[in-house]
């Protein structure tokens, strides 16, 4: 086990430099020129222009921007944000909390009714509840999101009047947020009714959020289960006159997982994807709302001092990801 | 005192959802932060400058004219360059959890507020990381102000360079705000100079409470303020960037004001009893710049045949859907010296081509350049644009539709030997005429933000004179006539004004659109 971790452990090394000059490359191939941006209609003249360069360090060569770049990340400084003027890594993280707090909401949702979903339509196999179950796995996969959560708000907020439209905690509720998780926070404060508030807020974003890999998890789990019902351990389960929910949710599911668990790991990447509409949509200050802004900004040390950090915990997650195959099936350790 | 603010809030609310005593805007983005010096967005002067700070000089609230604010009153020198500012007396800052004052407000914050923008090596000037003060910078401010002195703890005076009128219009805008030197200096003392841009303090009519980014702002009324303290005792901005979800929040009684209302919207907003929708022109301007020194764009009556040729009715209707009015002139209706008695070119296809045809262009082909962003003065650059070929293609004139990046289109547009007509526009910046006109049409600004490249003598020496001219009612004639010889000129096509369209709460009364698309909640009050 030791071993096989330090083998990924050793993997990471290749892929943080090839982040790294990627999130320095990609923000800097994108035509536009952020002085000029922030400058707009107004304009800015030659000399002015020349004095920002220089105070940005954009009159280095890139060689040396970049440079200083990495020597800034191995002494945990990530830049600072031209616009805001704050550190890129302390905005980062006032504001990863609340993507992480959407998106493991949203991939429980997805994975306890995904997978029950999947087993229950490979079972009934041909049947309604398959046909069904597989057809608006199909409608959810390719729904737009910003639309989805659109009529999600007008429908639940607007016309039913059951959930709040947007923001992650009523206004009227005011109080620290040491750990940046509203769940928690409003737990902690001691307020009453604001543990309510925060999870009312959070209802209709899960659900936009989780509907993509909802839909991807239903769908892997029951073209796994199919393939594993069909073994013949399973037929020789069935024969000694196991349980059909023995069977089934034991002997055929653990084996099933497998695939299940790396399409959620691999769903990490897409609800970071899909964080970033849900978050514009449903005003939830996530990081990536923050991405595109800077984007648009070309604030070039959020851009690339965002992304690699978004790098880092998508890399962690498959790490963990594959340790837990590992725990799953044996077979993979040793590989 | 979080608690405490967090207790009277919960008291507050408590039974109804929203209190008449507490105002929720849902405003459309995150500052960038809140020192307005740093910065040039409305946004971010809506959360700082507008609700916390006062400079010397204020704009009469809803109008582009000024009045005494910091400063009582002030004189101007016979040669224009010494402005002399009496401070108000008695004035205090903000007393918040993290800043209490212990004197009054006195020149030197007023000093303190102009010096660490333009004075390099005062040690406030680099006090916030990354520092730029880019709006003091476009305002010429660094060429315009000789010094400013202080005469006396309550008496200032500012020394030009040259004499300038619209400098008074310009101490009214947000990077004029004034600031505490005190609490610049406790912040420095105490390694903390970079909370400066964080939290705010200000005189102005609320208090900065708290800011959780990217969701939350709070502030509480200022009870002490110099002024009548406002209606509302707790301000929010809840920052809503989407358009659709801000009117459902408003639909749904969680916020009271919202901006930017998507023009789709619009009639039901109107028909919705709980809705007031409330219109104004925006100080803006959109226009088509030709190259008047690229031929035959150099013939002004070649340029004044293809503004005959724009359907610009149908352009306003059809891209603005009811968020524009057509432009005759190249200020916008709301601001003073705006000339109503200029005809404009009508629509006239038929005359368009017997035109060009006298000036001896036939088999015309030109660019026209479409601009790759939404802007209030042009929500959809690329469709004008394809409106305008038609209209063209209708008198004879092939049009190629050409675009860039945005930070490249801006450049590449100021060049003197630029091919084609540029889309464009300009959002006013002080709500003086000088700052369309000089900046837009004057023979300083060729190969610069003058996109039509062009420097007319007589239009170039009436903007002159009211530039230096004090009284209002001499620049009035002045900047009239300037307008007349604009449009005999006719170096654009001036196309449209945006019209500014903002839906409140029934509850909220006395609100009023700010004329230079800021939200200033100082004078509102709701009612239960």
């Amino acid at each position: 086990m030791l071993s096989f971790l330090i083998r990924r452990l050793a993997t990471f090394i290749p892929t943080f430099i090839g982040v790294t000059v990627i999130a320095f490359a990609f923000i800097r191939l994108l035509p536009g020129d952020p002085i000029l941006l922030l400058a707009g209609e107004r304009g800015v003249s030659a000399e002015r222009y020349a004095e920002l360069q220089h105070q940005f360090g954009f009159d280095q060569p890139v060689w040396r921007q970049y440079i200083d770049y990495v020597i800034g990340i191995f002494h945990g400084d990530l830049g600072t944000s031209f616009s805001t003027k704050r550190p890129v890594l302390d905005e980062f993280m006032q504001l990863f909390p609340a993507t992480v707090e959407l998106g493991l909401c949203a991939i429980v949702l997805a994975t306890l009714i995904g997978i029950p979903a999947g087993v229950i339509a490979a079972v009934n196999r041909g049947k309604f509840f398959d046909q069904a179950l597989m057809s608006s796995a199909l409608v959810g996969y390719s729904m737009p999101i910003f639309w989805w959560a659109l009529l999600l708000i007008i429908v639940f907020s607007g016309t039913l009047g059951w959930t709040p439209v947007s923001g992650r905690m009523g206004l009227q509720y005011y109080f620290d947020t040491p750990t940046g998780f509203m769940l928690i926070d409003s737990l902690l404060s001691g307020q009453s009714g604001a543990f309510r508030s925060a999870v009312s807020h959070l209802i209709l974003p899960t659900i936009a959020l989780a509907t993509i890999p909802l839909a991807v998890i239903a769908r892997q789990t029951r073209s796994a289960m199919l393939e594993v019902l069909g073994e013949d351990y399973v037929r020789t389960a069935r024969a000694k006159g196991m349980s059909p929910l023995r069977v089934n949710g034991v002997h055929a599911l653990r084996n099933a997982l497998i695939p299940v668990v790396t399409v959620i790991g691999l769903s990490v990447g897409t609800l970071l994807a899909g964080a970033i509409l849900t978050e514009t949509i449903f005003s939830w200050p996530g990081i990536g709302k923050w991405m595109v802004d800077s984007i648009f900004r070309r604030d070039y040390q959020v851009v690339q001092g965002g992304l690699l950090l978004i790098a880092l915990v998508v890399m962690i997650v498959n790490l963990i990801v594959d340790v837990l195959y590992g725990f799953i099936n044996p077979k993979i350790r040793k590989g | 005192m979080k608690k405490l603010v967090a207790l009277s809030l919960a008291a507050m609310l408590m039974g109804s959802a929203a209190s008449a005593a507490n105002l929720v805007y849902c405003s459309e983005g995150s500052p960038e932060g809140f020192d307005p010096a740093l910065y040039t967005s409305g946004t971010t002067f809506d959360a700082s400058a507008r609700s916390v700070m006062n400079g010397l000089v204020e704009f009469t609230r809803g109008e582009t004219a000024t009045e005494p604010g910091l400063a009582e009153s002030w004189e101007v020198s016979e040669d224009g360059l010494e402005y002399t500012f009496h401070l108000r007396p008695g004035v205090r800052f903000h007393t918040t959890d993290f800043f209490t004052p212990t004197r009054d407000f006195n020149a030197d914050d007023v000093i303190f507020s102009f010096e660490r923008q333009g004075k390099e090596d005062s040690p406030y000037f680099a006090m916030t990381p990354a520092a730029t003060y880019e709006y003091y910078n476009s305002m010429s401010m660094p060429d315009l102000i000789k010094s400013i002195e202080k005469v006396d703890d309550m008496t200032v005076k500012f020394v030009l360079n040259r004499p300038e009128a619209p400098m008074i219009a310009n101490l009214a805008m947000p990077f004029a705000s004034i600031v505490s030197k005190e609490y610049a200096d406790q912040l420095i003392a105490a390694g903390t100079a970079e909370m400066f841009n964080q939290k705010p303090i200000g005189t102005g009519p609320f208090k900065f409470v708290d800011y959780q980014k990217d969701a939350v702002i709070r502030y509480a009324r200022n009870d002490e303020y110099w002024q009548e303290p406002a209606a509302i005792e707790n301000l929010i901005f809840a920052i809503t960037p989407d358009a659709s979800v801000r009117y459902q929040k408003l639909k749904a009684g969680e916020c009271h004001v919202m901006p930017y209302p998507n023009p789709a919207d619009l009639e039901a907003m109107k028909s919705d009893p709980n809705i007031n929708v409330v219109s104004r022109e925006g100080l803006n301007v959109g226009y088509l710049a030709y190259n008047t020194q690229q031929p035959p764009f150099d013939k002004p009556e070649v340029r004044k045949a293809l503004n005959m040729a724009i359907d610009k009715q149908a352009i306003v209707d059809g891209i603005f859907q009811g968020a524009g009015a057509v432009a005759k002139n190249p200020i916008p209706p709301t601001m003073w010296s705006y000339n109503d008695a200029v005809v404009d070119d009508a629509y006239d296809p038929e005359a368009a081509k017997a035109a060009l045809e006298a000036a001896g262009v036939s088999d015309l082909s030109m660019k026209v350049w479409a601009m790759p962003v939404q802007r209030p003065y042009n929500p959809n650059a690329r469709r004008m644009a394809e409106m305008i070929q038609a209209d063209f293609d209708k008198v004879g004139v092939k049009v190629e539709i050409v675009s860039y990046e945005w930070g490249e289109y801006l450049d590449k547009s100021k060049a003197v030997d630029r091919d084609g007509a540029v889309l464009l526009g300009w959002t006013g910046d002080n709500g003086d005429p000088d700052n369309f006109l000089a900046v837009l049409l004057g023979c300083d600004g060729v190969g610069n933000a003058n996109r039509a490249q062009w420097c007319n003598e007589e239009f170039e020496d009436l903007i002159q004179k009211a530039k230096v001219e004090s009284d209002q009612a001499e620049r009035t004639k002045l900047y009239e006539q300037a307008q007349v010889v604009f449009k005999a000129q006719a170096p654009w096509a001036t196309i449209a004004h945006s019209v500014v369209n903002e839906p409140l709460s029934n509850k909220v009364e006395g609100y009023k659109i700010d004329p230079f698309g800021g939200h200033v909640f100082y004078g509102v009050s709701l009612t239960e």
